[in-house]
């Protein structure tokens, strides 16, 4: 890798450390304590069930969120501040700032969520006293978590090389939503008929297909995720984020700076 | 050698939301300026100096056209790392220290990691903001954020700058140590093209100079030149108060300012002048040729560009 495109990317993560983006571990940690405590209070065999479905849930939309509203802003405010004009004056090249400010956000997230984990964790060893076998498979899911990032940080990336923050925040929280729901979109596709059946089956296959990241709930409730699976996923999220950055190097690389 | 060649770059933007119609800021432009140079690109605001900039910077892209920097191709990355650019009102990572700054924009440029320490301490030592290294610029004031600018843009030690409006945001002092500081760049070797509107910084600085309106050239000369074309009267400065009245025939314009008078009067009557004010026993103190100053010859431009502008109109 460039040593530019390593530069780019840790003064990436700088700008967010600096503009105290890690603050939401605070928010997470007290929203999972305060949910362990109130489980505590319930049945013993569900406790395990919630911890892990909230947990999880949490550590997927609190990355989301951020991922998009950094993500967003990571080309348009450089060039709204001008200070990518003292950057792209050096020998930059424009395809380095983008994959560089990609990986920066990508690394956010990545310590981001590695936070999280260690929280998820300890909220599981408080409500369960130790930790069993299937633990493990909470691992899985945080993998499939940091796939779905990189898919939406690319995302959010490709819409900030051509539109506004806030059109490119509608944009790819709408993506986000409905990218959730692609499966059931493929099952109306399936059901369809005539020309609403090629848009709905090219839209099903267009947008990001989420739900196959999803693996939450049968985690919780302590079922295998196949291996398959986890190659499927690495495989799609690594091309769909490629895909979506080479958009958004395309687009930038043609972009008059004005 | 030449440093700046440019080669019939123009630039037109498509301007509005739904009927996009051409809006032309850059006229094809050609200019040459050779190394060693401090070279002025004047015009008004709007005039398209810093579209000019950012079409040599790769900000822009050309409708048509080309240029040379250091006699290679201005797109190719690697002459970049022989330029520096100060842009005009600049405005940086304001989370980050000076020094901070300075040693992301290093590494971006390739400056190996030992000269880059030394580099970045020699030129906030140059630009006069070593006591605030460890400050970081969002609590810099505009004078300040000009100075890192000014340092971010020498700091690979380039062979080029273009500095846009430098003078911007600087209270008298900083204007002054900006002048010497693109001196010195001049004593040692490097080019410097700077945009300005500040017609008494291009006059004191500049070896050359051009002047830009509504996106055409409009002039392009050595200052010495541009101001040189003398307007067949001669300047006579005197001490004392009195006029003599042989004077008046003469057909001089007296002013009397403090204890000198200063008159101005055709050449052909500048002996004659002398003789009066011997005749009077005044104590001569000047005669300098009247010279058209840098801010006539502006003027004059703008106002012939104003003119060709409403008879094709």
């Amino acid at each position: 890798m460039s040593a530019r495109i390593v530069h780019i990317a840790s003064n990436t993560f700088r700008e967010a450390v600096r503009d105290r983006v890690l603050y939401n571990l605070i928010a997470f940690a007290l929203l999972l304590s305060g949910a362990a405590i109130l489980v505590g209070q319930i049945s013993i065999d569900i406790k395990r069930l919630v911890v892990i479905n909230l947990g999880l849930t949490a550590v997927s939309l609190f990355g989301v969120v951020i991922a998009i509203f950094i993500g967003i802003g990571l080309v348009s405010k450089e060039i709204e501040k001008r200070t990518l004009y003292t950057v792209l004056s050096r020998p930059v090249r424009r395809w380095e700032f983008i994959i560089g400010k990609f990986f920066g956000l990508a690394g956010t997230l990545v310590v981001n969520t590695f936070f999280m984990a260690i929280g998820v964790f300890a909220a599981l060893l408080y409500v369960s006293h130790k930790f069993a076998r299937p633990d493990a498979l909470v691992l899985v899911a945080l993998y499939f978590i940091i796939l779905q990032f990189l898919i939406i940080c690319a995302l959010a990336l490709l819409f900030s090389s051509f539109s506004s923050p806030l059109l490119s925040a509608v944009f790819a929280f709408s993506l986000f939503v409905i990218g959730s729901f692609a499966e059931d979109l493929r099952g109306f596709a399936g059901m369809a008929r005539g020309p609403t059946r090629w848009l709905a089956s090219a839209a099903a296959y267009l947008v990001p297909n989420f739900s196959a990241f999803n693996v939450i709930t049968s985690i919780a409730h302590e079922q295998p995720v196949a291996g398959q699976l986890v190659l499927h996923n690495t495989l799609y999220a690594l091309f769909y984020a490629a895909m979506a950055l080479s958009g958004a190097v395309l687009i930038f690389e043609h972009r008059d700076l004005k | 050698m030449t440093a700046i060649e440019i080669l019939g770059l123009e630039k037109t933007y498509k301007v509005g939301f739904w009927r996009k119609r051409p809006k032309r800021a850059l006229h094809p432009l050609h200019l040459t300026v050779e190394e060693g140079e401090i070279f002025g690109f004047l015009g008004p605001n709007g005039a398209g100096k810093t579209t000019t900039l950012k079409l040599l910077m790769g900000l822009v892209f050309p409708t048509a056209g080309t240029a040379r920097l250091l006699g290679r191709d201005w797109t190719d990355p690697e002459v970049k790392a022989q330029i520096g650019f100060l842009p005009e009102q600049p405005y940086f990572y304001d989370y980050l220290t000076a020094h901070e700054l300075l040693n992301y924009y290093g590494q971006l440029s390739g400056v190996p990691g030992k000269d880059r320490k030394r580099r970045i301490d020699e030129v906030l030592e140059r630009v006069g903001l070593t006591d605030v290294k460890g400050v970081q610029l969002r609590k810099f004031s505009k004078g300040m954020l000009q100075r890192a600018g000014i340092a971010q843009a020498i700091l690979h030690d380039p062979k080029l700058v273009f500095f846009d409006e430098p003078m911007s945001g600087l209270d008298p002092m900083g204007r002054r140590e900006v002048r010497d500081l693109m001196e010195q760049l001049k004593h040692e070797g490097k080019t410097v093209f700077f945009s300005t509107h500040i017609l008494s910084d291009a006059e004191a600085l500049c070896d050359r100079v051009a002047i830009i309106h509504h996106g055409k050239l409009r002039g392009v000369g050595a200052v010495a030149d541009l101001t040189s074309s003398v307007q067949g009267k001669v300047e006579l400065i005197w001490q004392g108060t009195q006029v003599p009245p042989s004077m008046k025939t003469l057909g001089a314009e007296c002013h009397v300012t403090g204890d000198t008078v200063r008159a101005v009067l055709a050449e052909n009557q500048q002996d004659a002048a002398i003789d009066a004010l011997r005749r009077e026993r005044m104590r001569l103190i000047a005669i300098t040729p009247v010279r058209t100053s840098l801010e006539e010859y502006f003027i004059e431009k703008l106002q012939q560009a104003e003119t060709s502008i409403g008879s094709t109109a």
